[in-house]
C-alpha cells in the first residue's frame, strides 16, 4: 500500500524553500502569451453595442446599416426590442469585423431606441432606495437588550462601510472564438476555470460540451470574476459561426472592464458594541446594508470571527442598477473585517484599552483558532514594535503629520478542490505531469512541480508541466482559495503511485524490495544501504520500450490537504491632518496556510494581497452617477491603483513548521486580503483620533471626519 | 477611434496649412498622451492628425542672460526636468516638472501639449461635452459628483479645472507663449492665454484651430523667491487634489511683490489678488503664509462635493510660500 503522506521536514528537497516561479522568464521578458495577446490564424475582432441606460426597454433595433458596411462579417442582436436593460453597458448587439475600428464603425452605425426607465445607481442610504431596499429576516442570540443594559456594560457605536469596487483585471475578460468545423469549438479565454468552461458553453451554444476545446497559457488577473465564459464569450462564438467559423475575438476594453466585468458588493453597517469595563465583549448590534447590483446581494457575516454572546442584527439588500456583483477575492470577508475590527477598535478606545490587549482578552471568542491568533499576534506586535510605537487614540505629537497603529484579524477556509492529474514517465526518464488547472500567476505551475520532482527525487527542471488545457484531466475552478490544496495533493498521489511504479520496476536489479527503496538526489537507492543504487535513468530504462502514466486524484487516499486558517494584520501610517492624504509607513502581515510548498510564492501571494488591499482601503472606487445612471471613472485614471510609491514596507511572516506543516497544504490567496481595510482604518483612527467610517480613505472622507469628530456624527 | 487622416509636415508653413479652421478638421499631436486618450474615447475626433513632432524648429531649450529661458513647444517633461542648466536657473521648474503623472508619461508628454491639454473632467471624457450638460442644456457638476471640480470661478457654466500643472508656474514666473498661424507669429501672456468658457464652442485656451504654440519665454527669476506645493492622493500617475506656486521678489526682509497662482482650483489657472496682497510687505513667516493661505480661499465655494478642497488649496498655498522661504 503506497504511502502518500507529506515528506518529513529532513526529506523535503524542494517543499517549502524558497524557489523562483518557473515561468517567471517568461513573463518577465513578455514572451508568455495571454489569451488577449493571441492572434489566432484570419482573426476577426468583437465589439459591443452596449446600452448606455441603466434601466431602459428596448423599443427598436435597426442593423440593416452596420450589416451592409465592408469589413463587417457578422452582426446579432443579443437582447432584442421589449427586453429590459438594468444596468448601463449591457450588451445589446454584437458585432465582428476584420478590425477593431471597423467593428467600433459598425457599432456606431446600429440604431437602438430605448424607453429610458427610473434607475437608481447608489446605495447609500436604504431608506431612500424604496421598494429596492430588501430587508432580509433579522436575527437574535442570546438576550442583546438585556446584555446593553447591564451596569457594568459600556457601548460604543459607529458607523462603517465599504464602497462598490471592481475587479479591474489587468488583462481584461475575453476570449477568442473559433469553428474548427460545424460541431467544434475551439477557444481561448481568459479563465480561472479552464476544465469547467466547455460545460459552461456546451448548453446555450448546443454543441457536446466534448466538442469544445479550451486552451489558455496564462491570465492577467481575474480575482474572482472569470469563473464564466460570460455573455460576450458565447457571443464570440456565435459571431464565429456568422462568420464562417472564423476567429472572432473579443475582449472587454478598459472601461467595459470596469463597469460591467463585476463589481464587489458594498456594505456598510450601523453598529453598536457592548463590553464591560474589564472589556469583556458581551453584546453586539448591527443594522446593515450594501448592494450586489440588480440582485441584491448577500449579508456580510457580522460580527466577523468573534463569536459574541448577544446579537441582534437586521441586514437590506439594495437591488440597484449598477451592474451584477462578482465574488472578489474572499467574498464578504473585508467587508465584514472592516465593520467588525473598526468597530471593535472603536470600543477598546472607549474603555482606554489598547486594541491588542482588548484583542488578547476575547480572543477566545474566535473559537478553535484562537491558540493560532495569540501567537500571530505575539510575532506581528513584535514585527511592528507594537510596545514602542502605540499610544492611545490621537498622536499628540506637533505638527500635521499624525502617526499610528492599527490591528485586524481574519480567516478563510481555503480547503483543496477536486482535481486529477496524469503523470507520464518516459523510458528516458523524462516526467510530465498534466493537469486542466491553470495558474492564475499564483506559481500553480511551480508548485505541481515542486511536488512532482521533491516525490522522484528529481531537480525541479526533470518535471514538465503541462496545465491550461480541457483534454488534460480535469482540476476545479481556481477559486476561495482551492487551488493550491486541490492540486499539490492530486499530484503528491500521482507522483507517488509514478514512484512506486519505478522503484517496482527497479528493486530485481538492485536486490531489494520496492518499499525499501528510496528517489533522492537523481537516483534511486536502498534506504539502509544508498551505494546500492541506480541513478533516474538506468531505473527508467526498465520500463522496456513502453512509458507509464499514472492518474493523481484529490480528494484521495489519506488526509493530504485541510481548511481554515488564521492571520494577523498591523499597520503603521502616518495622516496629514491638513490635507487628509493617508500613507502607508509599513504593513506586517502573519499568516498561517499549512504546509508550505514555495515560501517564494507564499510570500508573494501575501504581498499582492497586501498591495490589494492598500488598494482598495485609500484609492477604489466604483463611482457611480445617479443623474446619467453611469460610472464616472471607467479607467486607470480616476478609477484609482495604488503605486510602488504607495504602499509603504511590507513585512510577510509565514506560520510553518510544527502545528502547521502536518496539516498539509491551504488555500491562501484570499485570507490575507481580509484584513488590510481594517488595519489601514484602525491605524488612521489611532492616528488622528477619530474613525473615518468608510472606504476608501480618500482626502475628503477624513478631513470631514476630523471636521465632524466622527462617531455618531458620521455620514456616508 | 474614427478613422482619420494622418500628415507629418516637415516645417511650419506646411504644418499650418494642414491644420484647418475648426476643431473637427485637425488637430496638432505632440506627445499624444492626451490626444489619444480623447480620440479612444471619442470626445474628440478630428478629420486629421498633423504630427508636429519633425518640426526642428519646435525643440530646443536655452538660457538667455537677458531673454531667460526658452521652451520649444516639443520639449518633453522629462527633458525640461533633467536639465541641469534649468536645475541650476530655476530649481522650482524641475522640482515641479519631475512631480508630473510618472516617467512613461513625462518622456512622451511635450510642453506645448502640457500647456494644451483638454480638461479632466469625468463628464466632458464620458461624453456630455466641455460645459458637462444633458440633453436640457443643464449642466450635471452641481448636481453630480463634483470632487475633483472647480472650487474658484465656479459660476459656471464651466465648473472643470485647469489640468496643467506647469501652467500656474510657469504664470507666476510670468511666462509668454508664443504661437504661429496663418497670419503669423503672436505672442500672448500665459496668463491671458487660459480663458473661461461661456459656451460650448469656445475653448479654455485662446488658441485657434489653425495655430500651433511654439515656444515658451520665462524671464529669469533674479533672486525671486519660488516654490510649488502640490497636494496628491496617490505618490504617481496621479493628479494633483490642489497645488499652488509662488513666486516672491524680496526686499531684505520683507515681500516686495508676490505671484500666487492656484492650480486644478478653477477652470483657468487661477491668480490669487488676494493672496498676494497679504504677502506684500510682510515678512514671511508662518503666520503671513497662513493668511495668505486663507486669503487665496476667502471667495472659494464648495459646488457640494467638493469642499474639502478649500481646505487643500489653503493649505497648499501656506506650504508653497514657507517652502519658498
Ligand atoms: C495619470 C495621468 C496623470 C497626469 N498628471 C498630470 C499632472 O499632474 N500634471 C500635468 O500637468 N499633467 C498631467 N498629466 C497630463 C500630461 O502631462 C499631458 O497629457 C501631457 O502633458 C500632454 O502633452 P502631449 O505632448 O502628450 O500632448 P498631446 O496629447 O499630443 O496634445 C494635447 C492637446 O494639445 C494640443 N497640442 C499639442 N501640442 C500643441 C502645440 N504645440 N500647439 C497647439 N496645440 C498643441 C493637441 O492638439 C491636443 O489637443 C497626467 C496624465 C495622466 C495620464
Amino acid at each position: 500500500m503506497a504511502e502518500y503522506k507529506w515528506p518529513d521536514a529532513e526529506k523535503r528537497s524542494l517543499i517549502g524553500k524558497r524557489i523562483s516561479r518557473i515561468d517567471g522568464p517568461v513573463k518577465v521578458s513578455g514572451r508568455a502569451k495571454y489569451s488577449y495577446d493571441l492572434k489566432r490564424p484570419g482573426v476577426l475582432y468583437g465589439k459591443m453595442l452596449r446600452c448606455p441606460y441603466a434601466h431602459a426597454k428596448i423599443v427598436s433595433i435597426d442593423i440593416s446599416a452596420a450589416e451592409k458596411m465592408p469589413g463587417v462579417k457578422a452582426v446579432r442582436i443579443i437582447q432584442d426590442v421589449g427586453k429590459e436593460i438594468k444596468w448601463a453597458g449591457d450588451d445589446v448587439v454584437g458585432v465582428a469585423a476584420i478590425d477593431e475600428s471597423t467593428a467600433e464603425d459598425a457599432v456606431r452605425a446600429i440604431k437602438v431606441q430605448y424607453e429610458v426607465l427610473p434607475h437608481l445607481v447608489l446605495d447609500n442610504d436604504p431608506k431612500s432606495a424604496g421598494e429596492n431596499a430588501k430587508p432580509v429576516a433579522a436575527t437574535t442570540l442570546g438576550d442583546p437588550a438585556a446584555a446593553f443594559a447591564a451596569a457594568d456594560v459600556v457601548s460604543s457605536e459607529g458607523l462603517y462601510g465599504n464602497r462598490v469596487i471592481t475587479h479591474c483585471c489587468l488583462e481584461s475578460h475575453g476570449m477568442t472564438a473559433e469553428w474548427t468545423d460545424a460541431n467544434s469549438l475551439l477557444v481561448h479565454p481568459s479563465t480561472q476555470n479552464v476544465s469547467g468552461t466547455a460545460a459552461q458553453m456546451a448548453t446555450p451554444l448546443e454543441i457536446p460540451a466534448t466538442n469544445i476545446k479550451v486552451h489558455q497559457d496564462h491570465i492577467g488577473g481575474g480575482f474572482g470574476s472569470k469563473f464564466g465564459p460570460d455573455s460576450w464569450g458565447i457571443e464570440s462564438a456565435r459571431l464565429s459561426k456568422q462568420a464562417g467559423g472564423k476567429p472572432v475575438k473579443l475582449f472587454l476594453e478598459r472601461a467595459a472592464e470596469l463597469m460591467v466585468a463585476g463589481a464587489r458588493p458594498s456594505s456598510y453597517a450601523r453598529v453598536k458594541v457592548g463590553a464591560k469595563k474589564d472589556g469583556t465583549l458581551v453584546a453586539w448590534e448591527s443594522e446593515s446594508w450594501g448592494t450586489g447590483g440588480p440582485g441584491g446581494g448577500g449579508s456580510p457575516p457580522l460580527p466577523y470571527i468573534f463569536n459574541i454572546p448577544n446579537q441582534h442584527k437586521q441586514h437590506t439588500a439594495i437591488a440597484n442598477n449598477i451592474g451584477p456583483a462578482r465574488a472578489w477575492r474572499a467574498p464578504n470577508h473585508p467587508q465584514a473585517c472592516l465593520i467588525t475590527m473598526s468597530a471593535l477598535e472603536d470600543m477598546a478606545a472607549q474603555l482606554n484599552m489598547s486594541p491588542l490587549d482588548f484583542f488578547l482578552k476575547n480572543i477566545d471568542l474566535t473559537g478553535p483558532r484562537a491558540h493560532i491568533y495569540r501567537d500571530e499576534l505575539q510575532i506581528a506586535s513584535d514585527l511592528i514594535g507594537w510596545d514602542k510605537n502605540w499610544h492611545p487614540r490621537g498622536d499628540k505629537t506637533a505638527g500635521p503629520i499624525k502617526r499610528g497603529l492599527g490591528l485586524s484579524i481574519h480567516t478563510w477556509g481555503g480547503g483543496g478542490h477536486p482535481s486529477d492529474c496524469d503523470i507520464t514517465i518516459q523510458p528516458d526518464g523524462s516526467v510530465e505531469l498534466k493537469m486542466g488547472t491553470q495558474d492564475l500567476g499564483v506559481g500553480t505551475r511551480t508548485a505541481l512541480a515542486i511536488v512532482v520532482a521533491d516525490t522522484l527525487g528529481l531537480p525541479l527542471e526533470a518535471v514538465k508541466i503541462s496545465i491550461g488545457d480541457n483534454s488534460y484531466p480535469a482540476s476545479g475552478p481556481s477559486g476561495g482559495s482551492t487551488t493550491i490544496g486541490g492540486i499539490s495533493a492530486s499530484a503528491r498521489r500521482g507522483a507517488v503511485d509514478a514512484r512506486d511504479l519505478i522503484f517496482a520496476k527497479a528493486a530485481p536489479s538492485l536486490n531489494a524490495k520496492p518499499e525499501e527503496l528510496e528517489a533522492w538526489g537523481g537516483v534511486i537507492h536502498v534506504k539502509t544501504d544508498p551505494n546500492r543504487s541506480l541513478t533516474w535513468a538506468q531505473a527508467c530504462a526498465k520500463l522496456g520500450g513502453m512509458p507509464i502514466t499514472v492518474r493523481g486524484k484529490n480528494p484521495g487516499p489519506e488526509k493530504l490537504n485541510d481548511q481554515g486558517v488564521g492571520g494577523v494584520q498591523m499597520a503603521d501610517v502616518s495622516v496629514d491632518v491638513e490635507t487628509g492624504v493617508v500613507k502607508i509607513n509599513k504593513i506586517v502581515a502573519v499568516q498561517d496556510c499549512g504546509l508550505i510548498i514555495d515560501l517564494k510564492t507564499a510570500e508573494s501571494q501575501v504581498y499582492g494581497a497586501l498591495i490589494m488591499g492598500v488598494t482598495y482601503a485609500l484609492y477604489e472606487e466604483k463611482v457611480m452617477d445617479q443623474q446619467t445612471g453611469t460610472m464616472l471613472n471607467p479607467n486607470m485614471e480616476f478609477y484609482k491603483l495604488a503605486g510602488l510609491g504607495d504602499i509603504g514596507e511590507l513585512v510577510v511572516h509565514m506560520m510553518t513548521g510544527k502545528g502547521y506543516d502536518e496539516r498539509g497544504p491551504i488555500g491562501l490567496g484570499e485570507p490575507p486580503t481580509v484584513s488590510p481595510g481594517a488595519v489601514i482604518s484602525n491605524a488612521v483612527a489611532n492616528a488622528i483620533g477619530v474613525r473615518v467610517g468608510t472606504l476608501p480613505l480618500t482626502p475628503d472622507q477624513v478631513l470631514a471626519a476630523l471636521e465632524k469628530k466622527g462617531g455618531s456624527n458620521a455620514s456616508i | 477611434m474614427r478613422a482619420f487622416e494622418y500628415a507629418v509636415p516637415a516645417n511650419m508653413d506646411q504644418a499650418i496649412r494642414l491644420l484647418g479652421n475648426s476643431w473637427e478638421d485637425a488637430a496638432p499631436l505632440a506627445g499624444g498622451t492626451d490626444l489619444l486618450s480623447l480620440m479612444k474615447d471619442d470626445v474628440v475626433a478630428p478629420r486629421r492628425l498633423v504630427n508636429i513632432k519633425e518640426i526642428g524648429a519646435l525643440r530646443g531649450l536655452s538660457i538667455d542672460a537677458k531673454q531667460g529661458l526658452r521652451i520649444g513647444a516639443l520639449v518633453t517633461v522629462q527633458e525640461l526636468a533633467d536639465n541641469p542648466k534649468v536645475a541650476h536657473a530655476y530649481p522650482v521648474i524641475t522640482k515641479t516638472a519631475n512631480e508630473i503623472a510618472g516617467p512613461q508619461i513625462r518622456n512622451m508628454a511635450t510642453i506645448g501639449g502640457n500647456l494644451c491639454q483638454r480638461p479632466r473632467c469625468w463628464y466632458y471624457r464620458s461624453g456630455h461635452g466641455l460645459l458637462a450638460r444633458d440633453l436640457k442644456g443643464q449642466s450635471l457638476v452641481p448636481g453630480g459628483d463634483n470632487r475633483y471640480h472647480a472650487i474658484l470661478g465656479n459660476d459656471g457654466p464651466a465648473f472643470f479645472v485647469s489640468p496643467s500643472t506647469l501652467a500656474p508656474l510657469f504664470i507666476a514666473l510670468g511666462a509668454t507663449v508664443r504661437l504661429v498661424g496663418p497670419n503669423g507669429k503672436r505672442e500672448v501672456l500665459l496668463e491671458k492665454f487660459y480663458l473661461i468658457p461661456k459656451s460650448e464652442t469656445e475653448r479654455e485656451h485662446d488658441l485657434k484651430p489653425n495655430e500651433i504654440v511654439t515656444e515658451v519665454i520665462i524671464p529669469l527669476l533674479n533672486g525671486a523667491k519660488a516654490a510649488t506645493y502640490e497636494v496628491r492622493h496617490k505618490e504617481a500617475m496621479e493628479w494633483p487634489l490642489a497645488l499652488a506656486s509662488v513666486v516672491l521678489k524680496m526686499k531684505g526682509q520683507t515681500v516686495s511683490s508676490a505671484r500666487v497662482l492656484l492650480g486644478h482650483v478653477a477652470p483657468v489657472p487661477w491668480r490669487s489678488a488676494e493672496a498676494e496682497s497679504a504677502l506684500v510687505g510682510n515678512p514671511i513667516s508662518e503666520a503671513v503664509a497662513e493668511a495668505a493661505g486663507k486669503a487665496a480661499v476667502a471667495n472659494a465655494k464648495s459646488l457640494g462635493r467638493n469642499g474639502y478642497k478649500i481646505q487643500i488649496a489653503r493649505v497648499a498655498v501656506k506650504r508653497a510660500i514657507m517652502a519658498a522661504s
